[in-house]
Formats: structure tokens, C-alpha cells, sequence
């Protein structure tokens, strides 16, 4: 669409003067660019559109055309087991994020004190962002599992009754993924953290010292307020990751136990592709990008709004 | 900061010494669950059954390892890992290099040939890196079908390269942007074309950028998962689905050291990919967040 508001008679007249090689040439960084622009208004804004079509659909197992209004958004938030996906996402992306910042910000204030072996360090707080979430799953699964993980290693110790079944009980599973994608994300938002540490003015900490300010008092009230851009942009990333999040509930507790562990990603899934239910699937998948903006647009305002300024 | 540590009163070295210990302690945890995969994966089954998720193998063995890649049974077919892991590098390769090179040549465009509308065309791309990716599962698969690619590699590839662009323009967009425009204006002074500037100028000093696309690219789409159990057929499932339909898999018994042997399997190329170039791994991932 950008390639048509370009300023036609000029170009043409130009054209006359230039050869037909240096016409191709001067259309060239726009010839580059369509392709890549074709396939964003296609299969992103094309297909956001298609889906919120198909939502508006009784589509079953597969996709018709038939037009029941906002129907399938009333049956969303009637049912039962989305509202325990959405309630779940609240709760899992709450946990996650807070703990995340937490411990993010904990390694990074302490890995910031010339440290020696602080590359080493960095690396193993960082390394499960490598991994896939599937392998996360799958290894967390493994040590949560009450037969044989953490509960049998405690209780071999003498603790006889020692109980860690978060992943069987209905109650507790949602703070097993919490667990296992806080170990994933966490050093990630260290990382995130100590960049912005570091680009703090050691004039600053000197400036405080010489005041007789302790290091805790001058980190609480100096550094920690500096680092707010680093925060917003580390829960933007975060909430964003924690409404995907599909692979880490399919691998660790398949939604389960029944769909205690739902979120609106495996619900979508399910409903779509298990169920064919595509008219409500889709309904799911609208809600979903409906979330993803609603954290979005305040952060892009607000990144805009620091450009101009800057 | 270094007045504070500096002074080696008892109290500051107590303070230090707790602080390594802190920092050791939490390696520790973050370390285990790899340790526990790899303990795991080299013990045979009764050893396992006999409890210690952490003690030592008494006998060591690579069967289980050798059985993941091999013959262990994922779903109805036992196969082991070896076809979904080759499956998983001929949908990476191409698809990161297709993806990076048209990042390339977008952020170039975008940058250095600033035509009317580029900053739309970058707003309009960006949007690609934040959509939940539910949101195009279903027009994607029937979209697939109409093309013949439903459950091929090569429908993977394309599904790959289209949701990659996004980043990838990113990356060479910001890259380039902090790039003088004097030199390109000299050399299109001198006549040079689109073309002849991206390939004598700016590529020779892409290295380090093309290193983070690149690295970001395998990343994400090795550990894909969504796209690949969406859309793959049973001849082009990607390692991960294997992964999971493998530890999912309920007939017989449950053999946690192939388990573990096939998530470390799963998890080798990007441990590798991590370790030896983290430095460009971590800026890929605060490429999009931190900017200047």
C-alpha cells in the first residue's frame, strides 16, 4: 500500500530524464520491501481478520461461513473451562512476572558487585532461555513427580512426611508451571536488569557513598527507580510470554490434572483442533490478541511518546 | 561503590563471603534440573526405580541415550529421535537463512534508501513480532492445504520464514540505522547501485548482527513447538513434538533415562549454540527490548 502513495508524475517525468535502468534502480528499495510487506498484510493482518470472521461463525470441525453474531464470544465466557483458562493465566502470569522481577533483579544487584567468575555465573543463571520450553516440561515433570522426584529424594533423606505433589494436585499444578517457567525466564530478566546496571554513571554510587548513604539505602532509593524503563519493558516481555505460553503446559502437565492447568493457549488449541469447535476456537484466539494489545498499546504510546522527548 | 567493599573490616569480608555464597547457591539450583536430565539419562531403569534423583550413576550407560536416538517409541512408531531431529535441522536451515537474508535486505532498504512511507512499512512489520500466534493457526492451516504443503517440511519453512521476518527486520533495521549515511551517500555519488552498496558496504560489516539473527532464528525455531504439532505430518514432525509424543507415549513401561536422553538430545543444538556464542544469544533477546 506504500508503494502506491509514491508521487507518480514526478517519477515519471524524472523517468524521462533518467534511463530505464536508474528508474528500475530508484524502484528497487521498494521492490525489496514488498515481498516482505505482501506477506505481513497477508498472513498477519489477512489472517487476524480471517480468524475474527471465523468467530463469528458456528464453524465445527471445519471452517464455514454461516453468521451467528458475537454467539461463540457468549459461549466463551459462559464456559466453564475457558473461564478456568482465563482465571489460570491471571493467576500463572501474576506469579510468574513478580517472581521473575524479583529474582531478575536480586542476581543482577548481586552479580554487580565485581563479582570474579561473573561471566561463568551469568551464563548458568541464563542458560534455560536456550532451551525449548518443551524440554522444560519434560525435565520439571521429571523432578516433580511424586514417585520418584523431589518428594522420594526428601523423604530418603528421613523426612518421611514430606509431600510434593503439585503437579497431581488439581490446586497446586498451576504453581508447578509458575515454578518451571520462572526457572526458564528469570535469567533472562537478570540479564535485562544488569545491562541497565551498568549503564547507571559510577558517579552516582560515589556521589551517594561520600554522603554516607549505606549500599542497600543507595540501590533502594537511586538505582532501583532508575532502572523503571527496565521494569516496564521486562513485564511487557514477560506478559507477553506468559499469554503464549502453550508448550511449557502441553509438555508438563498436559492442562491437567482434567484441566486444572488450562490457559487460554491450550484451551484455544484444544477447542480448535481436538474438539473442532473452530467457531469457538477462534472466538478463544480473538480474546487472546485482545490481551497481547491491551499490554501493547500503552507500552508502544509511551515508547513513542520517550522518543520524542529523547 | 568501591569505598563501601573496598575497606576489609571483618564485617565486609563476612558480607563477601556470604554474597559468593549466595551467588553459588543459586547456580546450584539453577544447574540441577540439567544435572538431574543428564544423572538420569545414564543410569539404567532399576537404578532409577530405587530412588536418589541425585546420587550418582553406579553403572554407567549410554543405552538409554542410544535408544532415544534410535529406536524409542514415539506415539505408534519407534523410530526414536534421529528422523525428527534431522527433520527439525532441514526446516531450520532454510528457514534461517532465507528469513535472515531478507531481513538483511529489508533493513537496508528501511535505513538507507528512506523512501516515502518506510517508517509505515516498518510499523507495519514490526506488528508480526508480538501477535499471539494462535491467532493465525486456523487461516494458516487451511492456507497450507490450498498451497499443497499441509504437513510437509517445506510448509514448516515458509511458516518459519513468514513469522520470522518481523525479528529479523528488526534486528538489521536497528543495526544499520546507527550506520553514517555518509558513506552510502559517497558511494551512491559514485554511481554505485542497491545492490552493489548492500554487498560491498554494509555486508562486509554486518558480521556481528547477522551472528544475532542468525543465532535468534535457529533459537526460536528449533524450540518451536506450536506451529510444528499445528501443522507437521508424521514425516516432517520436528524434534520437539517427537520429545513430547515420546515421553507421552503410554504403552509399556516408563523409561525416564530415555526420557531425559531425549531431552537432552532435543536440547544439544541450542545448548551448544549458547555456550559457545551467549554474548550475541543475550543481544538478540534484548535486541527488541532495550533499545539504546
Amino acid at each position: 500500500m506504500s508503494q502506491t502513495d509514491s508521487p507518480l508524475p514526478r517519477s515519471r517525468a524524472k523517468a524521462a530524464r533518467h534511463s530505464l535502468s536508474g528508474s528500475l534502480e530508484r524502484m528497487l528499495p521498494r521492490l525489496v520491501i514488498a515481498p516482505s510487506l505482501a506477506v505481513a498484510l497477508f498472513f498477519v493482518y489477512g489472517y487476524m481478520l480471517w480468524t475474527f470472521v471465523l468467530s463469528l461463525t458456528d464453524s465445527g470441525m471445519l471452517p464455514q461461513y454461516d453468521f451467528i453474531g458475537f454467539a461463540q464470544y457468549a459461549r466463551l465466557f459462559a464456559n466453564e473451562r475457558w473461564n478456568v483458562a482465563a482465571t489460570n493465566l491471571v493467576v500463572f502470569g501474576g506469579l510468574f512476572i513478580i517472581l521473575c522481577l524479583f529474582l531478575g533483579l536480586m542476581l543482577a544487584i548481586l552479580l554487580d558487585q565485581r563479582i570474579r567468575q561473573e561471566g561463568a555465573l551469568r551464563t548458568i543463571y541464563l542458560y534455560p532461555m536456550a532451551l525449548s520450553l518443551i524440554v522444560t516440561g519434560v525435565v520439571w515433570r521429571w523432578i516433580l513427580n511424586p514417585g520418584l522426584g523431589v518428594e522420594s529424594l526428601v523423604r530418603s533423606w528421613g523426612f518421611e512426611d514430606f509431600t510434593f505433589d503439585w503437579l497431581v494436585n488439581p490446586d497446586m499444578a498451576i504453581y508447578a508451571l509458575v515454578m518451571a517457567a520462572v526457572w526458564q525466564a528469570s535469567g533472562f530478566v537478570m540479564a535485562l536488569f544488569l545491562a541497565g546496571l551498568r549503564s547507571i554513571d559510577d558517579n552516582l554510587f560515589k556521589a551517594a557513598a561520600l554522603d554516607g548513604a549505606s549500599l542497600p539505602k543507595v540501590y533502594w532509593r537511586i538505582v532501583i527507580p532508575c532502572l523503571r524503563p527496565v521494569v516496564f519493558s521486562a513485564v511487557m516481555i514477560l506478559a507477553h510470554i506468559a499469554i503464549k505460553s502453550f508448550d511449557l503446559v502441553m509438555a508438563l502437565t498436559g492442562g491437567g490434572p482434567g484441566y486444572a492447568t488450562d490457559l487460554p493457549a491450550t484451551f484455544m488449541y484444544t477447542y480448535t483442533f481436538t474438539r473442532g469447535e473452530i467457531g469457538l476456537g477462534s472466538a478463544s484466539a480473538i480474546m487472546m490478541l485482545c490481551g497481547v494489545l491491551a499490554i501493547l498499546v500503552p507500552y508502544l504510546y509511551s515508547e513513542l511518546r520517550g522518543n520524542k522527548h529523547g | 561503590m568501591d569505598n563501601v567493599i573496598r575497606r576489609r573490616t571483618p564485617g565486609a569480608r563476612m558480607l563477601r563471603a556470604g554474597l559468593y555464597a549466595l551467588l553459588m547457591v543459586m547456580a546450584l539450583v539453577y544447574l540441577l534440573p540439567l544435572v538431574v536430565m543428564l544423572l538420569t539419562s545414564l543410569k539404567p531403569l532399576e537404578e532409577i526405580r530405587a530412588g536418589g534423583l541425585l546420587s550418582l550413576p553406579d553403572s554407567l550407560t549410554f543405552a538409554a541415550w542410544l535408544k532415544a536416538w534410535g529406536s524409542a517409541c514415539t506415539g505408534t512408531r519407534c523410530e526414536g529421535l534421529s528422523g525428527y531431529f534431522m527433520n527439525s535441522v532441514s526446516i531450520v536451515v532454510p528457514a534461517v537463512a532465507i528469513s535472515t537474508l531478507m531481513g538483511a535486505l529489508n533493513g537496508y532498504a528501511l535505513t538507507k534508501w528512506r523512501f516515502r512511507g518506510a517508517n509505515l512499512c516498518f510499523a507495519l512489520l514490526l506488528f508480526g513480532c508480538f501477535i499471539p500466534f494462535q491467532v493465525v493457526l486456523m487461516p494458516m492451516a487451511q492456507t497450507l492445504g490450498w498451497l499443497g504443503l499441509a504437513s510437509s517440511t517445506s510448509g514448516l519453512v515458509l511458516v518459519h520464514v513468514v513469522y520470522g521476518i518481523a525479528f529479523t527486520t528488526l534486528f538489521f533495521r536497528n543495526y544499520y540505522v546507527s550506520i553514517p549515511d555518509e558513506m552510502i551517500a559517497a558511494a551512491k555519488l559514485d554511481g554505485a547501485g542497491f545492490f552493489r552498496i548492500f554487498w560491498r558496504i554494509l555486508l562486509p560489516i554486518s558480521g556481528p548482527i547477522i551472528t544475532v539473527s542468525v543465532i535468534w532464528q535457529f533459537t526460536q525455531i528449533w524450540n518451536d513447538f506450536l506451529f510444528g504439532v499445528a501443522f507437521a505430518g508424521f514425516g516432517s514432525q520436528p524434534v520437539t513434538v517427537a520429545l513430547n509424543n515420546l515421553v507421552n507415549t503410554s504403552t509399556g513401561v516408563k523409561e525416564y533415562n530415555v526420557d531425559m536422553a531425549g531431552a537432552l538430545i532435543a536440547a544439544l543444538p541450542t545448548l551448544v549454540v549458547y555456550v559457545v556464542a551467549g554474548k550475541y544469544f543475550v543481544r538478540g533477546l534484548t535486541a527488541g527490548s532495550v533499545k539504546g
